[in-house]
């Protein structure tokens, strides 16, 4: 029988190796699956590539990723957000890599990824900085860039529900970059705040088809990193 | 600019009034972060106009009243929203397939910089100690059908906004159809910068002593 749950998260993540590429889901802390990040922090990988929209706020989730010197470089559209110091003192100080991507352009070269699509033309960043050493082709009159897609050896993504088969459906704006993070990574794991019998969830409603999923955790009542960053928390 | 001259002109409400005048009803309208989410409350009367968030709404309400908060209903600024019956939530490749599909109506965004040819630049002033971020606009200016632009006339130094051409990096080249100030509407044409309406209480040689490059009296 396909089951495709595991026992902890520190489980979940275990076999995530030193140098490894993670796409982590989450626009700001929507969606951000933060006990999956913590017990990666616990496992102690380092030397990862990082894909997330953001840099992550405080001193948990992303930011206690990066703070504990486990990101060696961070590819994401918006590395400054409110409440956001770990990233950027890191990054003036020369100790992490940033490529800055505009946030439907790396949307789009992670569903690349996942699509087997290798690379696409963008109107998104002609004409500037973001676009120099870039191919440029004209078609049909208007200049594109060439951007590649985007793969990755895990994917950590949080939902709402999920059954064994590992189909997802998301809560709102939370859905953000999950579903197409978990094409584009060998490994997707998931944290589900309910875990349902097959067949309850509607194939209508299916938003992530189990067949690009690879583990599944139930954290019943996740963290809220707005919350821990109002209290001063610090992972660990 | 001295601190005790008299301020006139529009307000930032004013400017969102202003803006808000030429969305047509039926709009499917994107808005940036600052003054441009103040465009929402100023939508005439009689009109529907859907507003799209690049994190994954389509059908953004107002902020939620107290207790009603979820965290993961937000916007592309991060703030708490609401989502309208009728809304739809979808992932960020769907969404930016709105965007850079041409699907979008109207995108009102905040600058740093417009140049008279519709250059915009509002996403970094170039400074190698500035953490760079760019989030949507890139995409914004190159897939929606018409970007208008809300801004101060002036820098807080009292520096153009409005310029021949951008110092600043290009958010994107040629993009910029309508400017809001404070101080006009501005409307940028093949000939340049054209002032269709004045702010109350502003003449036109007023604007253009503030202005980077030269004016076209309308």
């Amino acid at each position: 029988m396909i089951n495709k749950q595991v026992n902890s998260v520190h489980d979940a993540v275990a076999n995530i190796k030193d140098g490894a590429t993670v796409m982590i889901g989450g626009f700001g802390e929507a969606g951000s699956p933060i006990e999956l990040i913590h017990a990666l922090i616990d496992q102690g990988a380092k030397n990862l590539t990082v894909v997330n929209n953001n840099t992550g706020s405080g001193h948990v989730g992303l930011a206690a990723l990066i703070e504990n010197k486990r990101v060696a470089k961070m590819i994401c559209s918006f590395p400054k957000s409110a409440n956001s110091f770990v990233f950027p003192d890191l990054y003036t100080k020369g100790e992490i890599e940033l490529e800055l991507v505009p946030q439907g352009t790396l949307a789009e070269r992670i569903r690349a990824g996942g699509a087997g699509v290798p690379a696409f033309y963008t109107a998104t960043s002609v004409g500037t900085p973001l676009a120099e050493g870039k191919e440029v082709r004209n078609i049909n009159g208007r200049d594109y860039v060439l951007e590649f897609g985007l793969t990755a050896d895990f994917a950590l993504i949080k939902c709402l529900k999920a059954d064994r088969y590992g189909n997802l459906i998301y809560n709102k704006t939370a859905r953000n970059f999950a579903p197409v993070m978990a094409m584009a990574a060998d490994n997707t794991i998931v944290q589900t705040k309910e875990f349902v019998k097959a067949g309850d969830l509607d194939p209508e409603t299916v938003v992530t088809p189990g067949i690009f999923v690879n583990q599944i955790i139930t954290v019943a009542n996740p963290l809220l990193e707005s919350v821990l960053v109002n209290a001063g928390k610090v992972y660990p | 600019m001295s601190e005790l001259e008299v301020k006139i002109g529009w307000d930032r409400d004013q400017m969102a009034e202003r803006a808000a005048q030429d969305i047509p009803n039926g709009s499917y309208v994107n808005l940036g972060i600052g003054i441009p989410e103040k465009v929402v409350r100023y939508v005439p009367a009689g009109r529907e106009v859907i507003y799209h968030t690049e994190n994954g709404l389509l059908g953004m309400g107002d902020a939620p009243a107290e207790g009603q908060e979820d965290p993961e209903l937000i916007n592309a600024g991060k703030k708490l929203v609401t989502a309208i019956p009728g809304a739809s939530y979808f992932h960020h490749a769907d969404s930016f397939s709105m965007i850079r599909g041409g699907h979008i109506d109207i995108c009102v965004l905040g600058a740093m910089q417009v140049a008279q040819n519709g250059d915009l630049a509002n996403w970094s002033t170039g400074n190698p100690d500035a953490i760079p971020a760019v989030g949507g606009a890139m995409d914004l200016v190159a897939g929606v059908k018409t970007i208008r632009v809300i801004t101060q006339h002036v820098t807080n130094k009292g520096y153009p906004k409005l310029v021949e051409g951008c110092t600043f990096p290009l958010t994107g080249a040629g993009v910029v159809s309508r400017v809001y100030s404070d101080l006009a509407v501005i409307d940028i044409t093949p000939e340049g910068f054209k002032v269709v309406e004045l702010a109350p209480g502003v003449d036109f040689d007023y604007v253009q002593e503030r202005t980077g490059a030269k004016l076209i009296a309308s």
